[in-house]
């Protein structure tokens, strides 16, 4: 009986399996760098928005607190967003006729509130308490990044559930004393190891890393 | 809604070889329904079965090629479901940011919600001005903190997707001004006669607010009359008191000191005024620590089976219309002269008659008889008589006045009403709230009448049967809408505030009343804050009081004084009526949609009624020896005949029920309730005639030979007889204080390391002792962690979602069993069996103790609820949860996830709250609090029958009472160790009817 399958299958089948293989890697490679470009995690991706708000001129440049405009990070989950009033508390004084800030005036004057666009943002199932990560001695910019030096504010980090771990497996890399948490400017000390240790059985910090710390 | 008999239906019962095996013993103790005494097929798919029908759609098939294709797909898919990139969200702060609120932080406002116009006090959750959660007020004396089912149910009266949102005028869409201009012409037109053709139609009024604003109304128009109906009102109470005292008083109970309890067909601990209040003083004369202690005795006399009865150290069934006998033979048992009824012996043994006497007269001063609201005005009067020979006056019990605004005779208030429309003396009637169209009595023909009426107008949350026969039907606002004001069982006043602007502009009965008086502009805040500036002219700074009223939820000081009330002589001397002949036929409010008021909200029509365990039904309720008689089985759908009338019912066999009576629940039949309720169940009003509104004789019953298939709840999530309940009596449990934990192994081995608790490590006992039944928790927790409701058909096939079920058991005697109720929640085992089995650790144990779920992980095989030997998880075969109906979104617990299709989940002992307080104490460099943390179902529990807390501190609450003796485990030879513990029952029989009872 003749060969049913010429030699050259034999090429084929090697080529498709170990193709196949190949081309699964491949996927999830690039399934994977995909996941972790900024197409999808927006990080570094400085987002408009309605009015171009810099926290590089009000924080860098004129050392407002977080506090003045987020005013609720210590005592709540949410950091809070500054009603338009905060902004006309000095917009009402300087820079009164400034073209970029008419969407504000406008807000205040028809009580419309202005909608910005969300920078920071985690998923339905995940309860993130600013509160309690501040009283601890997580400073804003550890997870925020250089805010003094945004013009436009982007995000910083990914907010994936593993760079939450970093931290959470390991939190004496990045506690900072209670005092430092609102300086924009700090910088970790070379000590961070041993200052973090410290500072953990000071402040009380566990590792939560349990499933209903974040998730329910 | 007859239905052919098809898996749905439940298979034969035959009683009569029950009651064979169970004279042979081979019968479990404790049993939660016919179907498992008798083991039926149906019984035993849904023990063996964790699904009986499956898990898939049974049409559904699925060949090989299918099978591998969609598993191949899965699998490719699965890795996709990383790649969701969040949709861009906007941020929208206030432009004004107003006091108080912080985002992420809920405030908490005190109000009242209303039944029958008695308020209990709550506090309402509000989350960004949302109100999510309605939780009992402590300062307020009708809640103590814990509120019933219908409180906790309230929150979805208020999103109900179905309430009117548009001012309709004869079928087509009307406006608010455009009424406002015919009620202005109309009242013109009645203002020539005084008003004569004008009728005012409210349900019970305890706002003196707006009864200042009727009576303003009807100064305006002396010749008009109001009326005030309610088809579940307490007009026998009333006219009981009228009979006794010679006048309407009110009756509060203080619980606190009664040693003996004999209830008269009374469900006290878990309807009417002051329940809630009742049942925690109930409880606490119950708890039993140690061998000297003591416990308050219930004698419950009744003959539908209520949460009270289930209580009741002793239970004697008998005929509703029985219990005037049986109250005036102990009437003269206890020396109050009163005569002979035909039949006085009635059912009632002698000597338990004269047991209970005794023992009452023992406790005189410490004793208490309460009579039931359906129950004849003559046995309230006899109570009232027995309570004051006993010296109880002032002491267990005490009188007010009225809370009502107007106590009248309602029933016949709305028996004149239908006189006058008939006579064309009624021109005009305005509808403040109810349904009279649907549950006015059935002769009075109120359905033919009212559209007869020249103008008709209806404020109404539903444009439901009354509003289709109005010409004009406006919007009602709900209670946590509107400004009001309410008095509680005792009298205290509670000034109820909005939580929220009406979602759909509607109107509250003060908005009505102020069009009526010329008012219109006038908002309801200011019409209430005025009349009560007026009222309280010698409070210095009234600002201050009232800022503190609304606060505090209660007014201070106004809580009616104790009335001196004299007893009138020779109260039963009159002998009663001659008793009517033939089947006797006995209407009751349902349990959870009470009168059909509540048919729409679809937590209450899911709750499992605590006897029966049906949901989405009502039903004819009948003793198993009747069934016997007339060969009748549960879900017959029989034929019911009153006064000339038929409707069709199905029949429910139920253990302890009284023979040759048939009990039909109303509130159900509902024809435009809305997408929920309307063809739920049957009418039971259809029959329900003007003479006999609550107990009526010459019922007829036929069978006919279909099915009416139910959804009961009973015996899903069976755990198959094993020694679940532990009951003793407390003489028992003096000789053996142990006898709860005879079974204890004593170091049990186990092939899982010790795993030791640091820090916190949470806890919940239930104590059985107190736990009524009543089905408040299981509420709370749907409302508190968003749980879905779905339906009857799912029910059916076992998949409703509760996270807490109630377990009824009976134990004994087919016809006169004892009844318990045991709440199950996760147990949260140490060992726990689900959490070994889960391929995607979707569940598994927290540092703290908890046995967590993740939603999120979750794949749903199913295997963590296959091996749970509690079956306390519920899966999400379908999309239950409402992710389209946006006045839904609003009512959500932002603090819990939505589930979606495919998910587990069970009890979590609320750890958004523990989380919450946990941060709190954090921030504050302390640890938590023993009580700071409070379950949803713990915090609602009237009977305070729910402990949570931590139990690696010796001195918490919790603790305390897994260290009682009484404390056990379910199922403690699995060796799963659970963390949710039960205190044993106890009863405290009367040894003389025990002895008697044992010959």
């Amino acid at each position: 009986m003749a060969q049913i399958f010429h030699h050259s299958t034999n090429t084929i089948a090697r080529v498709s399996i170990y193709g196949a293989v190949l081309l699964l890697l491949l996927l999830g490679y690039t399934v994977d760098v995909v996941n972790n470009s900024s197409y999808v995690t927006e990080v570094h991706n400085a987002r408009p928005q309605p009015v171009p708000f810099s926290h590089k001129h009000h924080v860098g440049e004129l050392g407002l607190d977080c506090r003045y405009c987020h005013a609720s990070v210590e005592v709540s989950s949410s950091a809070g967003m500054p009603p338009t009033q905060t902004c006309m508390t000095c917009h009402s004084q300087i820079w009164t006729g400034a073209a970029m800030l008419e969407p504000v005036r406008a807000s205040y004057r028809d009580s419309v509130p202005i909608s910005w666009t969300r920078v920071n943002a985690v998923p339905d199932f995940v309860y993130f308490n600013h509160s309690i990560h501040v009283a601890k001695g997580v400073g804003c910019t550890t997870c925020h990044g250089p805010i003094a030096e945004m013009n436009i504010t982007w995000r910083q980090e990914s907010l994936y559930m593993r760079w939450c771990l970093e931290c959470h497996n390991a939190p004496e890399n990045y506690l900072r004393p209670r005092s430092e948490v609102f300086n924009s400017f700090y910088r970790a000390p070379k000590n961070q190891q041993e200052l973090g240790l410290r500072l953990m059985k000071e402040y009380k910090v566990q590792k939560l890393t349990n499933c209903t710390t974040c998730h329910r | 809604m007859a239905t052919e008999n098809k898996n749905g239906g439940r298979p034969d019962v035959d009683i009569a070889t029950l009651r064979h095996s169970a004279r042979e013993g081979n019968t479990p103790r404790f049993w939660r329904g016919l179907d498992e005494l008798a083991g039926t097929p149906e019984f035993r798919d849904h023990a063996e079965n964790e699904f009986p029908h499956g898990a898939n759609d049974p049409n559904a098939t699925l060949d090989r090629r299918e099978l591998l294709k969609v598993m191949a797909a899965s699998a490719a898919f699965a890795g996709l479901t990383g790649c969701t990139k969040l949709p861009t969200q906007t941020i929208v702060p206030y432009v004004r940011e107003p006091e108080q609120i912080i985002p992420g932080k809920p405030l908490f406002y005190a109000t009242a919600v209303t039944l029958g116009g008695v308020a209990t006090g709550v506090l309402v959750e509000s989350h960004m001005s949302r109100p999510t959660k309605v939780e009992g007020n402590p300062d307020h004396p009708g809640s103590l903190g814990a509120s019933d089912s219908f409180a906790q149910a309230s929150i979805l009266g208020l999103y109900d997707p179905d309430r009117s949102r548009a001012e309709v005028h004869d079928g087509r869409i009307g406006s608010w001004p455009e009424f406002q201009t015919e009620l202005t012409a109309a009242l013109a037109a009645a203002k020539i006669t005084g008003g004569s053709g004008l009728r005012l139609l409210t349900q019970t009024i305890t706002s003196a607010s707006l009864a200042a604003q009727i009576r303003k109304f009807l100064k305006a128009f002396p010749s008009a009359k109001w009326h005030q109906y309610e088809s579940v009102g307490r007009d026998n109470v009333r006219e009981g008191a009228r009979i006794a005292f010679g006048e309407y008083v009110n009756a509060v109970y203080r619980l606190n000191r009664v040693e003996v309890v004999l209830t008269l067909d009374s469900d006290f601990l878990t309807s009417g005024p002051g329940s809630v209040r009742y049942a925690r003083e109930f409880a606490a004369k119950r708890r039993v620590d140690g061998a000297e202690s003591i416990m308050n005795r219930l004698y419950a006399v009744e003959c539908t089976p209520t949460n009270t009865g289930a209580m009741a150290d002793h239970r004697l069934r008998m005929r509703a219309s029985e219990i005037e006998s049986f109250a005036r033979a102990l009437a003269r048992e206890i020396g109050v002269s009163a005569a002979a009824g035909p039949g006085s012996s009635s059912s009632a043994p002698a000597e338990w008659i004269a047991a209970v006497a005794r023992d009452l007269k023992q406790h005189a001063g410490a004793s208490l008889i309460v009579a039931g609201d359906q129950q004849p005005p003559v046995v309230h009067a006899l109570a009232h008589a027995i309570n004051q020979k006993l010296g109880n006056f002032d002491k267990t019990v005490y009188f007010t006045q009225p809370i009502e605004e107007s106590p009248i005779h309602q029933w016949e208030s709305m028996g004149e009403l239908a006189a006058d429309i008939r006579a064309g003396k009624v021109t005009t009637i305005l509808i403040l709230g109810g349904n009279p169209a649907y549950d006015a009595p059935v002769d009075l023909g109120l359905r033919e009448l009212l559209p007869k009426v020249k103008f008709s107008a209806r404020l109404g949350m539903h444009e439901d049967e009354t509003s289709v026969l109005c010409h004009w039907h406006i919007p009602q606002a709900h209670s946590l809408e509107s400004w009001g004001d309410a008095r509680a069982y005792d009298g205290t006043i509670t000034v109820m505030q909005p939580l929220i602007a009406p979602l759909y502009e509607g109107k509250s009965e003060h908005d009505f009343l102020a069009a009526l008086n010329g008012q219109a502009e006038k908002p309801s805040h200011d019409i209430v804050r005025e009349f009560w500036l007026a009222q309280k002219t010698g409070i210095p700074r009234f600002d201050a009081f009232w800022e503190k009223t609304l606060r505090d939820g209660v007014m201070a000081g106004t809580a009616f004084p104790a009335k001196q009330v004299s007893l009138k002589l020779g109260i039963g001397e009159q002998p009663p009526a001659a008793r009517p002949q033939g089947l006797e036929i006995v209407f009751r409010p349902d349990p959870t949609i009470w009168d059909g008021r509540f048919a729409n909200n679809g937590w209450l029509q899911e709750l499992p009624k605590p006897l029966t365990k049906l949901t989405w039904d009502n039903v004819a309720m009948l003793s198993p020896k009747m069934a016997q008689r007339l060969g009748l089985k549960s879900e017959d759908a029989i034929e019911l005949k009153y006064e000339g009338r038929t409707i069709v019912a199905p029949a429910w066999v139920m253990p302890g029920h009284a023979d040759e009576s048939v009990t039909v629940f109303l509130g159900y039949g509902r024809t435009r309730a809305g997408n929920v309720g309307s063809s739920a169940g049957f009418d039971a009003g259809w029959i329900r005639p003007y003479a006999t509104p609550w107990i009526g004789a010459g019922l007829e019953i036929r069978k006919t030979h279909q099915k009416w298939a139910l959804a009961a709840t009973q015996t899903h999530n069976s755990m198959e007889g094993r020694d679940l309940v532990r009951v003793a009596t407390l003489d028992e449990y003096h000789k053996n204080p142990k006898f709860a934990q005879a079974d204890v192994v004593k170091n049990p081995l186990s092939l899982y390391p010790e795993v030791k608790y640091e820090g916190y490590s949470w806890g919940m006992a239930v104590d059985l002792n107190a736990c009524t039944g009543c089905g408040s928790c299981v509420v709370a927790c749907q409302a508190e962690n968003n749980i879905a409701v779905v339906g009857k058909k799912e029910v059916m096939i076992g998949r409703e979602m509760h996270w807490i079920r109630i377990d009824r058991y009976f134990e004994g005697d087919l016809d006169d069993p004892k009844t318990y109720h045991e709440p199950v929640v996760c147990m949260h085992c140490e060992d726990a069996p689900c959490e070994v089995v889960c391929p995607v650790m979707a569940t598994v144990h927290s540092p703290e103790g908890l046995n967590e779920m993740i939603y999120n992980r979750c794949v749903g095989t199913r295997y963590c609820s296959n091996n749970c030997p509690y079956k306390v998880r519920r899966f999400n075969f379908r999309l239950y949860s409402d992710w389209d109906t946006p006045s839904l979104f609003g009512m959500r617990n932002p603090n819990v996830s939505v589930r979606s299709r495919g998910v587990m989940e069970k009890c979590s002992y609320c750890v958004q709250r523990i989380n919450a307080v946990k941060i709190e104490a954090e921030k504050q460099d302390r640890s938590v609090r023993d009580g700071e943390i409070v379950t949803a179902c713990q915090q609602s529990c009237p009977s305070e029958a729910i402990v949570f807390g931590n139990i690696n501190d010796p001195n918490s609450r919790v603790s305390k009472m897994k260290a009682k003796n009484l404390n056990y485990s379910l199922l403690e030879e699995l060796n799963t160790r659970p963390r949710t513990t039960y205190q044993a029952r106890l009863r405290n029989p009367n040894p003389e009817i025990e002895k008697a009872a044992a010959v």
